[in-house]
């Protein structure tokens, strides 16, 4: 008995030891073939680029979350995306070449974006990727498509302060359509604001961004409230802005805990004559889908249903007629649509698929778009594209009467370099963090 | 045959061993190496949750706390290496670039803290929290909400300290693991080698806890823990152990999550990834052995290319499969296997030797 006890004692320890150091030893094996640990580029080369341009199609991915809390914003934009393509191909494809895309589910999960991230570049061999909503998911892709060396467009507004060689954003950043809507509220001689948004990257980033600008125009900031963007309930945060009694109140919450937002806004007695609310994400998609009619509040954007530029009415029209289509049109789905033309618009003044060449080209500058919301120039350094800025008070039909429209296009300037006020040590470290 | 069986799960291992770590390797492209890795992570937490559930009887909802803490504990240090020496992680100069870097986050820079970290706070954790229920002789539905609700805290906590923890966004971009550069191939694969070298020891562990006198105590503890009381057993002790050795087991598959998937967030460690890490044990077998591991495999792979080809439909199919398995196969699909064995063997035994040979077979089936 005795005996049998000490052997199995001793195997219980050996059993695990040895294979501990089996794994060790493996462990190592990995690390002889891999590189030093000082940071090279020759690491990085491992991944080659696999896109096929042999056939008569080029292979793109579009990548958005089609289930999950996310999907009834960017289903719009898939849709959208795959209007697009059809357009192209109808209209003889890129370069000769036409798009055949492979649609993937983000699932409203972050790793899931980086996964499918890796998905497209390395098994589809797509020449490039569209999509993406959320600020997350836009910086869970944005590592997989630097190290697959592929090409990510990115069609929302956000909050700026970044830029990628393997990016493109086609959605406005921080001085297209926060400032514009800062100045438009100075103008309009607002003192205090009260900033309500949800709790993750972009309304934060923005309401630093916000606060800093603020202090320059001279608005005071009477409270800063955010809430997680799965949670709906706004009770508590709402009754601090009727305590706090604000000019104005700046929404940068996003999908449906708007909802919530909204009921506990007119619940606690605020209306837009009052205390109005300044949104940048509620649109002509969101408006109708408010569970309270928003009237008389305002949201800033680039492009709206309403614009009057020349190539709108014919984008409306085609949208409506679109088989999948929400009726209305919006800002990120225009400048979702914008992205494929854009990437058409590189691949042909490149005249190649290859990402350096498509960088080569974006950098040598002049490339523009003819969009909806009128032609917009891509800023070859910074990946970026010019926009109008443009305010929107929402009427009874939940369209928006433009009510303030910028002198010409803003140039984009995601790292705000233009403005002052912005610390020169922050903007520092995060371009030296970007590498 | 009756002399090779006892033997047979170790043999079974050594196979499983060589298919992970050779043959995957040699035959499988980068992305799916990834995913194995990603997979193998799954599978080590649910080779723990298989010690506690099947074998144990505690029904682990809340194994994502544990994941949690080895997760976040390797993707702080990761993002540390990545800042690079006395600057602050990207996340944190976006939100507040004068604040310093929070306390708890300082002793993360170093290697062997995070090591350390990854195994022991499992273990300090796990243990107050075992201690406190199973003394208190909180069990079945009762110790179930509340390792559910601990893992639905813990996401919440995270989501709503953003400055802190990244909150909801996660923390991501890491480009060095211990001085490794992530963005090689090379590297890949040794981080996958180590996770399934993992797998492998995890495997072994509980292989061999199962064969040792605690194993048949904690088989009884489940099955009727007033009796082990009465042989003079504390039964509290008996499953503080294989919950603090599932807990251990949970925060290593997250350490190695974190690296092999490149980002971690509060939703990888809450409520439905909790659930997600039950259901592939429950699919597999919690029972066995090797049940656990390849249920949650299937589920990974299930979520990787079935999701892919029918986004919306696969969690159906899922859920159609999980009540299928309850309804029909409550050991799970590793069941089937025995099920299957004994039939076998009883129709082959039956001439030649009777009851006695048959017998340990049933016996097995019945576990």
């Amino acid at each position: 008995m005795k005996a049998t006890r000490t052997r199995r004692a001793r195997s219980l320890l050996a059993v695990p030891a040895l294979a501990a150091a089996a794994a060790l030893v493996l462990a190592g094996c990995g690390s002889r073939a891999g590189d030093s640990a000082e940071p090279t580029e020759s690491g990085a080369a491992a991944s080659e680029s696999c896109i096929d341009t042999s056939g008569d199609t080029i292979k793109l991915g579009f990548l958005n979350s089609l289930t999950g809390g996310m999907a009834i914003s960017e289903q719009t934009v898939s849709n959208v995306l795959h209007m697009a393509a059809d357009e192209i191909n109808a209209d003889g494809g890129i370069l000769g070449k036409q798009i055949e895309y492979v649609q993937e589910d983000g699932a409203t999960d972050w790793p899931t974006f980086a996964e499918k991230t890796e998905k497209l570049l390395t098994q589809d061999c797509v020449a490039a990727i569209f999509g993406g909503w959320t600020s997350s998911s836009r910086k869970a892709v944005k590592p997989v498509v630097e190290e697959n060396k592929g090409l990510f467009f990115y069609p929302v507004q956000y909050e700026g302060l970044e830029s990628s060689p393997n990016i493109y954003y086609t959605g406005a950043t921080t001085n297209q359509q926060i400032i514009p809507a800062m100045d438009y509220l100075a103008a309009q001689g607002v003192k205090t604001l009260f900033l309500a948004g949800s709790d993750y990257v972009f309304p934060r980033t923005a309401n630093a961004i916000i606060k800093l600008y603020a202090a320059e125009l001279g608005i005071e900031i009477v409270g800063e409230e955010y809430v997680p963007l799965d949670k709906d309930d706004w009770t508590t945060q709402v009754s601090k802005i009727v305590a706090a009694d604000p000019d104005f109140v700046f929404n940068t919450i996003n999908g449906s805990s708007n909802v919530g937002f909204i009921k506990a806004y007119y619940d606690a007695g605020l209306t837009p004559e009052t205390t109005p609310i300044i949104s940048v994400s509620i649109a002509e998609e969101e408006a109708p889908a408010m569970g309270h009619e928003v009237t008389g509040n305002y949201a800033s954007w680039n492009y709206f249903q309403s614009l009057g530029t020349p190539n709108n009415p014919g984008f409306i029209e085609r949208w409506q007629a679109y088989p999948d289509s929400s009726g209305v049109t919006s800002d990120p789905m225009e400048a979702a649509y914008i992205s494929l033309y854009l990437y058409k618009a590189l691949a042909e003044a490149a005249g190649s698929f290859d990402v350096d060449e498509i960088n080569a080209a974006a950098a040598e500058g002049g490339i523009t778009v003819d969009a909806p919301e009128g032609v917009v120039t891509l800023d070859g350094e910074n990946h970026h594209i010019s926009k109008p800025g443009n305010i929107g008070r929402i009427n009874a039909d939940n369209q928006f009467d433009i009510v303030w429209s910028s002198d010409g296009f803003i140039d984009p300037d995601p790292y705000l370099e233009g403005y002052d006020w912005f610390p020169a040590d922050v903007r520092d470290a995060l371009v030296a963090a970007a590498g | 045959m009756t002399r090779l069986k006892p033997w047979l799960p170790l043999i079974g291992i050594g196979v499983f061993a060589v298919l992970l770590l050779v043959v995957a390797p040699a035959v499988l492209s980068m992305h799916w190496i990834n995913n194995l890795g990603k997979y193998c992570c799954w599978a080590i937490a649910a080779v723990g949750i298989g010690l506690a559930w099947g074998r144990g009887g505690m029904l682990v909802l809340g194994q994502g706390v544990f994941f949690g803490l080895g997760a976040y504990a390797m993707a702080m240090h990761l993002t540390l290496e990545t800042a690079g020496p006395d600057s602050l992680p990207v996340f944190m100069i976006l939100y507040d670039p004068s604040a310093p870097l929070p306390a708890f986050w300082e002793p993360f820079r170093s290697d062997v803290f995070t090591l350390v970290a990854i195994v022991l706070l499992p273990v300090i954790v796990a243990s107050i929290l075992g201690y406190a229920l199973f003394k208190r002789r909180v069990k079945g539905a009762y110790f179930a909400i509340l390792t559910q609700a601990l893992a639905v805290a813990l996401a919440v906590l995270i989501s709503s300290t953003i400055r802190e923890t990244g909150g909801d966004t996660g923390l991501s971009d890491f480009k060095y693991f211990f001085g490794f550069v992530l963005d090689d191939d090379a590297n890949k694969i040794m981080v996958f080698m180590i996770a399934a070298a993992l797998l492998i020891v995890c495997l072994l562990v509980v292989w061999q806890l199962n064969r040792s006198r605690f194993g048949e105590l904690l088989i009884a503890t489940r099955d009727a823990e007033e009796r082990v009381r009465f042989l003079g057993y504390d039964p509290a002790n008996i499953k503080l152990v294989a919950f603090v050795v599932a807990a251990v087991m949970a925060s290593i598959a997250g350490a190695m999550f974190v690296p092999i998937v490149g980002i971690i967030t509060p939703a990888e460690i809450g409520a439905s990834a909790s659930i997600l890490m039950i259901a592939g044990v429950a699919l597999g077998g919690r029972a066995s052995l090797f049940g656990p591991a390849l249920g949650a495999m299937a589920i990974g792979w299930g979520q990787s290319s079935l999701g892919s080809s029918w986004p919306s439909g696969w969690i159906y199919i899922l859920g159609l499969v999980f009540i299928l398995v309850t309804l029909f196969l409550p050991m799970g699909l590793s069941s089937l296997l025995g099920r299957a064995k004994s039939l076998g063997w009883r129709s082959r035994a039956t001439p030649t030797a009777p009851a006695t040979a048959s017998a340990p077979v049933l016996d097995e089936v019945k576990k």
